[in-house]
């Protein structure tokens, strides 16, 4: 039996199966858990459905996060299905394209700081939130971070202030939610990915390559190893553990290694 | 060995999840082959890894046939 055995979580985020969010529902799925996904937009709902069949999940509900009403009717409706939720995946993050690109303060405008801020980091207060009242005891909450929230990282820009804010939200919703049902919260820092949205940062290949040679492995990392870590948070093997952010990047971040070349 | 036309084909055939058949040279991955905006996004990544190769943003946009990509790995490969 899996380490998830009979655990109901839902994750969010799918959107290819290079997905992280594929990774961890990979995990999720192997020690046991039983899954729900999202999906952001109808046009997406189809790829999401067929990627929910590899989980035997058919728990596909619609949810726009910028949207308090899809957060609020996402566990309505899930709450039909489930009696209860033992774990929440938060792997959505935005940014305009145009704000992933070249000089920070020349990229960064008001708008696309409330836009990375609101889609990227408010959106995990917003679904633990609504999740709050059907969280089981003992449930787990988990995002999905990257180094920029702490370092400054070459056209990562305002999607790293928003990092920021996404870590510091891991820390205030574990204070929040931790003192009723024990209910845990974490976030992974994994380190770079080649996935759907990591194409929308400039230079991204480069970055990679950069990050390979800089970790003490050598290499990059893959949706599997974050999903396996993943999966370890959502579950009660990490339950002396919340508001904790971990680095799953093959040991990128402990090095004095820069990323400092802005060029092409 | 598999030809760079005949490895192209067969990664557009995966990606898009249709049969080797139908995917002719001058098949638009979007008007043909019914890709929505991320599977082209998608088979671009899948073409790099298959030719260890990285397709800048622009060149990317530029790749909407499989006549295209045939060309544009044949161009780039092994400089």
């Amino acid at each position: 039996m899996g380490f998830l055995a009979g655990k109901k979580i839902l994750i969010t985020g799918l959107l290819s199966d290079r997905s992280i969010a594929y990774g961890i529902a990979q995990a999720c799925k192997r020690e046991g858990a039983e899954l729900a996904f999202t999906y952001v937009s109808e046009d997406l709902k189809q790829r999401v459905v067929d990627l929910a069949k590899h989980f035997d999940s058919d728990l596909v509900l619609p949810c726009d996060v910028a949207s308090d009403e899809q957060v609020a009717a996402v566990f309505a409706d899930l709450g039909k299905q489930w009696d209860g939720l033992d774990g929440l995946v938060h792997s959505i993050g935005f940014a305009p394209r145009d704000a992933l690109k070249g000089d920070y303060l020349d990229a960064v405008t008001r708008e696309n700081f409330r836009i990375a801020h609101d889609i990227s980091s408010y959106s995990f207060a917003a679904l633990a939130k609504a999740a709050r009242p059907m969280l089981n005891d003992g449930a787990s909450l988990l995002t999905l971070s990257y180094l920029g929230a702490e370092r400054a990282i070459p056209n990562y820009n305002v999607m790293g202030l928003a990092k920021a804010s996404l870590e510091a939200n891991v820390r205030y919703i574990a204070a929040a939610v931790g003192p009723e049902k024990g209910v845990r919260c974490n976030g992974i820092s994994a380190g770079p990915i080649k996935t759907l949205a990591a194409s929308g940062i400039a230079n991204f290949g480069k970055l990679l390559k950069a990050a390979a040679d800089a970790t003490p492995l050598k290499r990059n990392i893959t949706q599997e190893e974050v999903g396996n870590v993943a999966a370890f948070l959502l579950s009660p093997l990490a339950s002396g553990m919340t508001g904790e952010i971990l680095h799953v990047d093959a040991g990128f971040s402990i090095g004095a290694g820069a990323l400092g070349d802005k060029s092409e | 060995m598999e030809n760079i036309e005949q490895r192209v084909k067969k990664i557009v055939a995966e990606q898009l999840g249709v049969p080797e058949t139908d995917v002719k040279n001058e098949s638009s991955f979007v008007n043909d082959l019914g890709a929505d905006s991320l599977d082209t996004v998608e088979l671009v990544m899948a073409l790099e890894e298959e030719f260890e190769c990285e397709i800048p943003d622009e060149d990317a946009e530029k790749i909407t046939t499989v006549q295209q990509a045939i060309d544009y790995v044949s161009a780039n490969l092994g400089k």
